[in-house]
């Protein structure tokens, strides 16, 4: 499984959010390549799952991948349970 | 001895070496596997050759959008974008700035742990830009060698916890806690909008109450947006110029507007790829960094990218950028009226930094807050630029600069510092500055907050 988590310039906000989701992935148990990259480079990425702020996420749903659209970037908890959504509906 | 000799001339002064031995000193600090101290080691040092990659792209552009704007308007134009000028800028001085960031997030972790500013500034390709420009200032300045190291590193470390410590008041403001801290180094201009905002507005009639088109979402693509906005730049400015001599001078007879079209996408492509090698990078010093600062400073709070109060309030994001670059196109104006070097309006800088200052604006004054906050903020990165530009030595000669306020800020005091007061003058910056952060963390009240927090 890959995720990968996009904003703006795929430098900051991105690469902070792709932190606390491999946290995640690990207390879970769960295995998955993550990455971070720019809105431009979403396309094409073949992630299955696309993860990004509100404002970022509406432009990634035409791509066609699980899209995860966060209202807080650093809300973790909510983050987590959007995750696991997106997961258990990529494994039906 | 040879070997040493060997070691240290010929492969520790490459700095695509340095920094990969940063990234290798980090992953052996973790405990990393084998496997992934190899991938990781090797990764970033090709993220540094993928960036002097596309430093080469981005500078056949910008001399050619410069020769064409020194002749259609007769005077220096210059598209301010922190990408382009670092990529430059490392082509020379990337050992010194590589040591930099790597002290300089040490020192960010020593006054994190030792003062009452908790802040850990986890923006790293931030931090890489400023250490970039203080070797660019400080060796202007005529330091070299070790004191160019240890003064720049304590510069960075202090930017890293005074901005973010800035910015708090607001940042308070607008996300409603203490928890989250600010670290996007436009920190200047965003608390003048604030502080604009509260004079001015009302904080009671929110930007979040208009409703927006959101149509321009679409310039949130990086890649896309600096490339539809130089076209328009670069065309402009190649019909300024004239057909006949960029066909002549420049194109090799290829049609003057395909030929500046395609040279603004090169841009837009250039940048793309610096990115992409800014971004591999940072990818294992970062992780590094945050794991060794958590550990060490207790109550460390970690400060983040600026796109992390954009949630608050998505349409001052808008009305930020807007107005932001409405005042840089009326700053450009003013500069081409006063005849000085032109700051063509970056969409970069406006989008990123306009936005956040709208953020900072509405939070402390409203709509009016917003707006005029926002435009404050356009007109202070467009001016800026020019007085930083003669502070940086060589650099200061490229058609391309640092944009955003604190870059421009910090380079503007530390490089007059240096000008007029020579090295002696930059040592007695630096005390004053350590002063300013380690008096407040040892005052009676302090010391006593801290010690009944440790009780609960």
């Amino acid at each position: 499984m890959k995720i990968l988590v996009v904003c703006g310039s795929g430098l900051g906000s991105s690469f902070l959010i792709e932190m606390n989701i491999k946290k995640v992935l690990q207390e879970l148990g769960l295995k998955a390549e993550v990455d971070h990259a720019d809105l431009g480079s979403a396309k094409g990425s073949g992630a299955d799952i696309l993860v990004g702020t509100r404002d970022i996420a509406v432009q990634l749903y035409d791509i066609g991948s699980e899209v995860v659209s966060l209202d807080n970037m650093i809300d973790i908890e909510s983050m987590k349970t959007k995750l696991i959504e997106a997961i258990d509906k990529l494994k039906k | 001895m040879l070997f040493f000799k060997f070691l240290m001339n010929d492969v520790l002064s490459q700095p695509s070496v340095l920094v990969g031995l940063v990234a290798l000193i980090g992953l052996l600090a973790q405990k990393k596997p084998v496997e992934q101290i190899i991938t990781g080691t090797i990764k970033t040092i090709i993220g540094f050759l993928i960036l002097s990659g596309g430093a080469n792209i981005v500078v056949g552009s910008l001399s050619h959008f410069g020769t064409m704007f020194q002749k259609g308007f007769n005077i220096t134009g210059v598209v301010p974008n922190n990408e382009a000028i670092v990529a430059l800028a490392i082509q020379t001085i990337g050992s010194q700035t590589a040591l930099i960031m790597a002290c300089g997030m040490a020192v960010n972790i020593l006054l994190a742990r030792f003062t009452k500013f908790k802040y850990i500034w986890l923006t790293g390709h931030h931090t890489f830009y400023m250490a970039c420009m203080l070797a660019a200032i400080l060796l202007a300045a005529g330091f070299k060698g070790i004191s160019l190291v240890v003064a720049g590193s304590i510069l960075l470390g202090i930017t890293m916890v005074i901005f973010p410590a800035l910015a708090q008041p607001i940042m308070k403001q607008i996300t409603g806690s203490e928890d989250v801290a600010f670290a996007h180094f436009g920190t200047i201009g965003y608390i003048l909008s604030g502080y604009i905002g509260k004079y001015i507005g009302d904080k009671s009639k929110s930007t979040e109450d208009i409703k927006m088109p959101k149509g321009l979402t679409f310039l949130r693509d990086n890649t896309v947006a600096i490339g539809t906005t130089m076209m328009l730049v670069y065309v402009i400015t190649a019909l300024f110029a004239g057909k006949g001599y960029v066909e002549k001078e420049l194109s090799g007879g290829m049609n003057y507007l395909v030929f500046s079209i395609l040279q603004a996408l090169t841009f837009s492509a250039g940048v793309y790829v610096i990115l992409a090698g800014v971004r591999m990078i940072l990818g294992e010093i970062i992780p590094a960094f945050r794991g060794i600062a958590l550990k060490i400073v207790p109550n460390a709070k970690p400060a983040l990218d600026c796109p992390v109060v954009y949630p608050y309030a998505p349409t001052a994001v808008l009305i930020g950028f807007l107005s932001s670059f409405l005042a840089g196109i009326v700053g450009m104006f003013i500069l081409i009226a006063m005849k000085a070097t032109v700051i063509i309006p970056g969409v970069v800088p406006h989008f990123f930094c306009g936005a956040t200052a709208g953020v900072f604006g509405n939070a402390m004054g409203g709509r009016r807050g917003a707006v005029i906050g926002s435009f404050a903020h356009g007109l202070l990165i467009t001016f800026l630029p020019v007085w930083l530009m003669p502070v940086l030595g060589n650099l200061g000669f490229a058609n391309t600069t640092f944009s955003d306020a604190d870059f421009t800020v910090t380079g503007i005091i530390t490089g007059n510092v240096a000008r007029f007061f020579g090295s002696t003058g930059i040592y007695i910056l630096i005390i004053v500055l350590l002063l300013v952060l380690f008096i407040p963390s040892f005052s009676k009240r302090y010391v006593d907050t801290a010690k009944s927090q440790k009780t609960v």
